[in-house]
């Protein structure tokens, strides 16, 4: 007998019918009746009317109608809150059931009912169950402190079930312990800088010891936990590596992967002469080709995991060529990541099988896969330059074939051929030529245009061919309009007299015919240039372009690196940071892999400085610098109606970069003298902190005032109050002389041990140099931990400042500041004080404003501002008040510089 | 961590049965699923990813069934993959057959498996042998011998119970090689390897602890025994009940099994560059077998096939194969299928063949030869023809490769040998341990012209 029956009523009166059914005296009518409910549940009836009737069925000593019941509770009990009251009697009596399989039942559905006042109840039954004698119970209770958490993670703090989980680390039993690590991973996510896992050498061997004892799933918690730890050095660093290895040998895909993700971020820490690196690497490479004969879905992270390993760490893979050669039968989305790896792994040493592998490929049917294939021929062409010319042959006899999609694909890789080796290859373009009628994508049309006209001097009957292109000119995509304008304008500088009809032609159609700003942009410049100064325009025009880069689509290293972090993620596939996709994780730390300690890494450094500089250029002069400078003097051929609306429009738009409207900047205090030269042996060091662009830097001057030079410069750091360490060696590159001076910038993470210091804003430094070490301490302005996301939503200001309790604020006077209110909101903008609101009652201003500390804290202030009174008062309110005196002293240091 | 809930689709996008885990996310949201699925068909792309909002979406197909995962989170993806093939693994042992029938006939056991192997996203149990000790079809009273969780759950040993017992002690392996193998239409090999896998039956009483012997070659060179003749495994990979860092230490493959049938490890060697290997026979026998006949030898493919594909458009295909058998001849292989791929619209096929007998297949557009023995150093040949349409397709067909199906008992390609399995347990039982090898053809393509 199947249980398909209970699907089958579908009378009218069924939930009438029901809950007759439901209260009858019958046991085995009552449970038929709940399973009938049950499956109207799963095709997706609504039998929440049902409820009472359902929940008082829970009281029995039937196990399959008690979890059936359970079921119910857990997708209704939402719907119906003052109702699901009634079940946590039995709940509570359940977790005390001397059967541990009822006890675990219970704790682990009460944690999945997301009803505020069932979870009330849940905490003491929750205790109990945490130090349950059976490990049955104790591990789903782990895991539901991590689900109260989700639903009220201030009582799981009150209660202290924070500390138990930490406990259950160290639990007898391995299963306790994964999902206790499980649990605590999982709470740490959304608290970021609360140090709850609290790793450190003791933690870790703990968890390398429940590595081999507990399930698959539990190796893949405890590997995803040890990722997030930082050996303190490269010894550490080994030895976590060396018990870590023989996981690569699990048959689980995921736990292959996970372990994979250790590895490639502790090995960063290794030197690279050391023996067991190379060993490490050999180790790495025949299990990554192993996940190649795993099922298709788990073939996909490991082939989008293996695309980012390649990227960081090319040798690992670099013999392994052949396991990435398309098999007929691979799903698509397989065959087009194997293609990138291939291109990837191109080198002269294999790029004669890799070309063959890829004409196959081009001659396939799948589109997309051809596409890429004949692109993958173009980048191998750009990389390595021997085979270049095979590429080029080849691709022409992938132009024979006239199919279409292939001569299109390969004129538009035919262009960077031509970019890359300029000169060499030009006697294929009367082949290309052939093939012009038959282009209908515009990235292939805009292709050919940019080689007609950049080779129009080769090409007789050049003016002919881009004319045909002009009759539909206004039918074409921007991309080809833009492509067409700059041909036929290098056209007319390399052939001026039989084409002057062409060119006025084409001005006139972009600049006169056209909505297209672009388009009208830099037809206006052209015109400009070519009416003015000829011979400034084929500077302009025809000038030498800038090589292009053998690798395209490498992804930016600083991103690399987070990504390696997260190796058998979501991120790790869609090559994308965790921030990019996951709502309200903007303000997580992104991951970095560790710097080596030690001796300088240059490598590290360079590449951490980039990636500060980057987004600071993306944003302020990634638009379009060509605006400024072709409007600066508006061209005298411009029809003089267009001429004041752009002209005033982009008035408006510099207007802006000065105006009331920016930042100012935070404040840096003055350097002061750390440490003294007497107590240095010679070294004085002396400094400040700065934060740029969203980066905390210990900006410092090391003079040396002794005999002989001074090398070999490190930096370590006491733990602190916020958790300050070095995110990367102190650079001091060449050796410092006898009386020499040198500035270095240190920038700083946030995700350093943390102890509570006094003053809270104390920092205890360690310098060592090829003398000795020395220690001084010194203190940073907490408004280098202003984070930028730290402008609260109004409505949650006034709730948090309500829920803050009045003991919790403290007011101060500020002296003698002359600002008005703007400019001190302006001024405290740049440190990263937001002001929410205003307020103006009775001449005096009140600015309402938030704070967002590194580790999550938020202050929130109230600055009154009388005009004519040079005393301001701040009233601050915080769930930590211990720091309200560092900010005070922000505000002041702030307002008064 | 991994997924918020998981649903069981059939074919339309329907929700079978589902299972909400961490209540973060509106169930409904699954209804987007289908809909970005059939958009993907339409524009022939396919991803096993897809994303709607903030929701991704991980799944897997089983026969008529799709089985989804959704999350909002940064999720460990290859957890989540993995853990979907266990549930199906986890369904077939306790249905036979995991689809939408068989859904619907235990719907109330599904639950109960789904609330015991997932909690709030963290896979728990997924050993369906220990599961059957306490998720069992039949209803319970509390009062008569409701089940407990055994104590394997959480144990250390977590694939196993105690108190196992047997009349007769036995354990059956089976080594069975699989070749892959990839050709060039040009005819070089381009990559050429062995999967391979020992399975166990295992039919002991107790907690026995087992110790499989091999002639690994890293662990002959450890012992100072490397004149023997010995394997180069590429990669290993062992069923959790193996101790890895045992292995890792000094290669001792060392377990207590699980009951039943398990997988105990794979190994994969890559023999496209030209390797010496062992040639070795052997019956199933008790343990003590001997490597009969070692003869080196280059690890040519297996089964070797030249061919010859014509197309005279609107006219005709004349198809000649030529297969030959690159092993001993001591050996043969059987039921060996050789799947020729012919143009989907060719009529009136027409065979002859040296032995063996053909089958012209529509729906797969491939000729099938079949030949039911076949010795090794043999050469045997197949000719056919086909007419075609005078007015041609205009869909374009891609080349498709030739594939080659066959199995030869009593050998393995790499020449792996079991050289011992100790067995001990504490009641001092005596156990016979039973070998058997097979190699098959696996992914065993060559690319045509």
């Amino acid at each position: 007998m199947t249980d398909s029956k209970y699907f089958t009523t579908t009378k009218k009166g069924e939930i009438f019918e029901l809950k007759a059914e439901l209260n009858s005296d019958k046991k085995e009518k009552k449970k038929e009746a709940v399973k009938k409910v049950i499956a109207s549940m799963t095709v997706g009836k609504d039998v929440s009317a049902l409820f009472p009737d359902v929940v008082n069925c829970m009281q029995t000593d039937n196990l399959e109608l008690k979890k059936l019941v359970y079921l119910y509770l857990m997708n209704y009990a939402k719907s119906q809150p003052d109702m699901a009251i009634m079940a946590v009697n039995t709940f509570v009596k359940d977790c005390e059931d001397p059967n541990p399989l009822i006890r675990a039942l219970a704790v682990r559905t009460m944690g999945c009912i997301r009803v505020d006042k069932i979870t009330e109840y849940l905490c003491e039954p929750l205790r109990k169950c945490l130090k349950d004698e059976d490990p049955y119970v104790r591990k789903t209770a782990a895991v539901c402190v991590a689900k109260l958490h989700d639903i009220n993670a201030q009582l799981v703090e009150d209660q202290g079930f924070l500390d138990t989980l930490k406990d259950l680390i160290s639990d007898s039993n391995p299963m306790v312990v994964a999902n206790a690590v499980a649990a605590l991973s999982e709470i740490a996510e959304s608290h970021p800088n609360s140090n709850l896992l609290d790793l450190n050498p003791q933690s870790i061997n703990k968890l390398l010891t429940a590595l081999n004892e507990c399930t698959e799933w539990g190796q893949i918690f405890i590997l995803d936990c040890l990722a997030n730890y930082t050996p303190r050095d490269d010894r550490e660093s080994q030895s976590i590596c060396e018990r870590v290895t023989p996981r690569l040998s699990h048959a689980n895909s995921a736990v292959v992967l996970s372990a994979v993700k250790v590895l490639m971020k502790f090995m960063e820490m290794l030197p690279k002469d050391l023996d067991y690196y190379g060993t490490l690497l050999k180790k790495l490479a025949p299990p990554l080709v192993t996940l190649l004969s795993a099922e298709p879905e788990l073939q996909y992270v490991a082939l989008r995991n293996i695309n980012l390993i390649v990227q960081k760490r090319p040798e690992i893979l670099k013999h392994e060529m052949k396991v990435f050669f398309v098999k007929y039968n691979d799903p698509i989305y397989v065959k087009l990541e194997k293609l990138d790896i291939m291109i990837r792994l191109a080198s002269q040493a294999n790029i004669a099988q890799v070309l063959a592998e890829l004409k196959e490929y081009a001659t396939e049917v799948d589109v997309d896969f051809v596409r890429k294939a004949v692109r993958a021929i173009g980048r191998c062409a750009i990389k390595v330059e021997q085979s270049a010319e095979r590429c080029v042959s080849t691709l022409l006899d992938l132009i024979q074939t006239k199919v279409n999609y292939v001569v299109q694909e390969a004129i538009v890789v035919i262009k960077d051929i031509f970019r890359k080796y300029p000169n060499k290859y030009e006697s294929v373009i009367a082949t290309l030529c052939e093939n012009l009628d038959s282009l209908d994508e515009p990235e292939a049309r805009a292709a050919m245009i940019w080689i007609v006209g950049e080779y129009a001097e080769r090409i007789d009957n050049a003016d002919e061919l881009l004319e045909s292109f002009l009759e539909g000119f206004h039918d074409e995509s921007t991309q080809v309009q833009l492509q067409l304008l700059t041909a036929i304008v290098k056209l007319f500088l390399k052939k001026p007299t039989e084409t002057q009809e062409l060119v006025q032609q084409v001005l006139s159609l972009a600049t006169q015919d056209s909505d297209n700003p672009d388009l009208r942009d830099r037809g206006y410049i052209y015109w400009r240039l070519l009416s003015t100064d000829p011979v400034a325009a084929k500077e302009v025009v025809l000038a030498e372009k800038p090589l292009i880069s053998e690798e395209t689509d490498l992804i930016e290293p600083t991103l690399l690196e987070e990504l390696i972090c997260h190796i058998g993620t979501l991120a790790s596939v869609y090559h994308k940071p965790p921030s990019a996709f996951v709502e309200g994780s903007r303000g997580v730390m992104h991951k970095r892999l560790p710097a080596r300690t030690g001796s300088c890494n240059i490598l590290i450094m360079s590449k951490l400085n980039s990636s500060l500089l980057s987004p600071q250029l993306g944003g302020d002069i990634g638009g379009s610098p060509a605006m400024g400078a072709g409007f600066g003097a508006a061209p005298t051929v411009m029809p003089a109606s267009l001429n004041a609306p752009v002209g005033g429009g982009l008035g408006d738009l510099f207007d802006l970069g000065g105006g009331v409207g920016m930042p100012m900047g935070a404040y840096i205090p003055p350097k002061t003298v750390w440490l003294p030269a007497m107590k240095a042996k010679g070294l004085e060091i002396s400094g400040t902190f700065a934060r740029r662009a969203g980066v905390i830097q210990m900006e410092l001057v090391l003079t040396n005032k002794a005999m002989s030079v001074m090398t070999d410069f490190a930096i370590q750091f006491n733990r602190n109050s916020f958790g300050l360490a070095p995110a990367g060696p102190l650079q001091v590159l060449t050796p410092l002389g006898p009386n020499q001076t040198i500035e270095v910038s240190l920038p700083l993470s946030t995700v350093g041990p943390v102890m509570k210091m006094d003053p809270l804003n104390n920092l205890q430094v360690a310098v060592k140099n090829n003398i000795d070490v020395f220690y001084f301490s010194c203190q940073y302005p907490i408004s280098m931990l202003f984070v930028e996301d730290g402008k609260m939503e109004r409505q949650v200001f006034l709730a948090t400042w309500k829920d803050i309790p009045n003991d919790n604020e403290s007011q101060f006077q500020i002296q003698d500041c002359h600002l008005n209110s703007e400019a001190a909101s302006n001024k405290l903008q740049g440190s990263n004080i937001f002001t929410i609101a205003k307020r103006t009652v009775e001449g005096q201003d009140m600015l309402y404003m938030s704070i967002k500390l590194s580790n999550g804290i938020w202050v929130l202030a109230e600055l009154k501002v009388q005009a004519g009174n040079p005393n301001y008062t701040i009233s601050l309110k915080c769930r930590a008040p211990e720091v309200s005196q560092c900010v005070f002293q922000c505000y002041e240091a702030v307002l008064k510089n | 961590m991994s997924a918020s809930a998981i649903f069981i689709l059939d074919l339309k996008g329907k929700v079978l049965i589902s299972r909400n885990y961490m209540g973060n996310m509106d169930m409904n949201k699954v209804d987007h699923f289908m809909p970005i699925m059939m958009r993907m068909e339409e524009d022939a792309d396919s991803s096993p990813l897809v994303t709607h909002g903030s929701a991704h979406f991980l799944w897997i197909k089983h026969r008529n069934l799709y089985l989804v995962a959704m999350t909002k989170k940064n999720a460990n993806a290859a957890l989540v993959y993995s853990f979907l093939y266990k549930m199906v693994e986890v369904f077939k042992e306790y249905f036979k057959e995991l689809e939408e029938e068989s859904i619907r006939d235990n719907f109330v056991t599904v639950y109960e498996l789904m609330d015991e192997v997932m909690d709030f996203g963290f896979p728990q149990t997924t050993d369906s042998k220990i599961l059957q000790e306490y998720i069992t079809q039949q209803g319970h009273k509390l009062d008569v011998g409701a089940p407990r969780p055994p104590a394997t759950v959480t144990n250390a040993v977590s694939w196993r119970s105690e108190g196992i017992k047997y009349r007769k002690n036995e354990v059956f392996m089976d080594v069975i090689e699989s070749v892959n193998l990839l050709v060039s239409a040009t005819g070089s090999v381009l990559r050429s390897e062995i999967v391979g896998s020992i399975k166990l039956k295992v039919v002991l009483s107790g907690m026995p602890e087992l110790r499989l012997g091999l002639n690994d070659k890293v662990l002959f060179e450890i012992t100072g025994r490397e004149k023997s003749k010995t394997v180069e495994l590429e990669d290993v990979k062992f069923h959790q009940c193996v101790r890895l860092s045992r292995f890792e230490n000094d290669r001792t493959i060392s377990f207590i099994p699980p009951d039943g049938e398990s997988e105990l490890m794979s190994y994969r060697l890559n023999t496209t560059v030209s390797r010496t290997h062992t040639h070795t026979r052997v019956h199933t026998s008790p343990l003590l077998h001997v490597n009969l006949l070692s003869s080196v030898c280059q690890v040519k493919p297996l089964i070797w096939i030249e061919s010859v594909i014509e197309k005279f458009s609107h006219s005709r295909v004349e198809i000649k194969v030529k297969a030959r058998s690159q092993f001993k001849s001591r050996s043969t292989a059987n039921n060996v299928a050789i799947m020729v791929p012919v143009p989907s619209d060719v009529d009136s096929p027409k065979f002859k063949t040296s032995t063996g007998s053909c089958k012209y297949l529509p729906e797969k557009s491939a000729v099938q030869w079949n030949i039911k023995s076949f010795p090794g150093g043999k050469e045997y040949m197949m000719r056919a023809h086909f007419g075609l349409p005078s007015v041609e397709s205009t869909e374009l067909e891609g080349r498709r490769p030739i594939t080659v199906n066959f199995e030869i008992p009593y050998f393995t390609v790499s020449g792996i040998q079991v050289r011992y399995l100790k067995i001990i347990e504490k009641s001092g039982y005596e156990a016979l341990p039973w070998v058997r090898y097979i190699t098959q053809s696996g992914d065993y393509q060559l690319r045509t012209n």
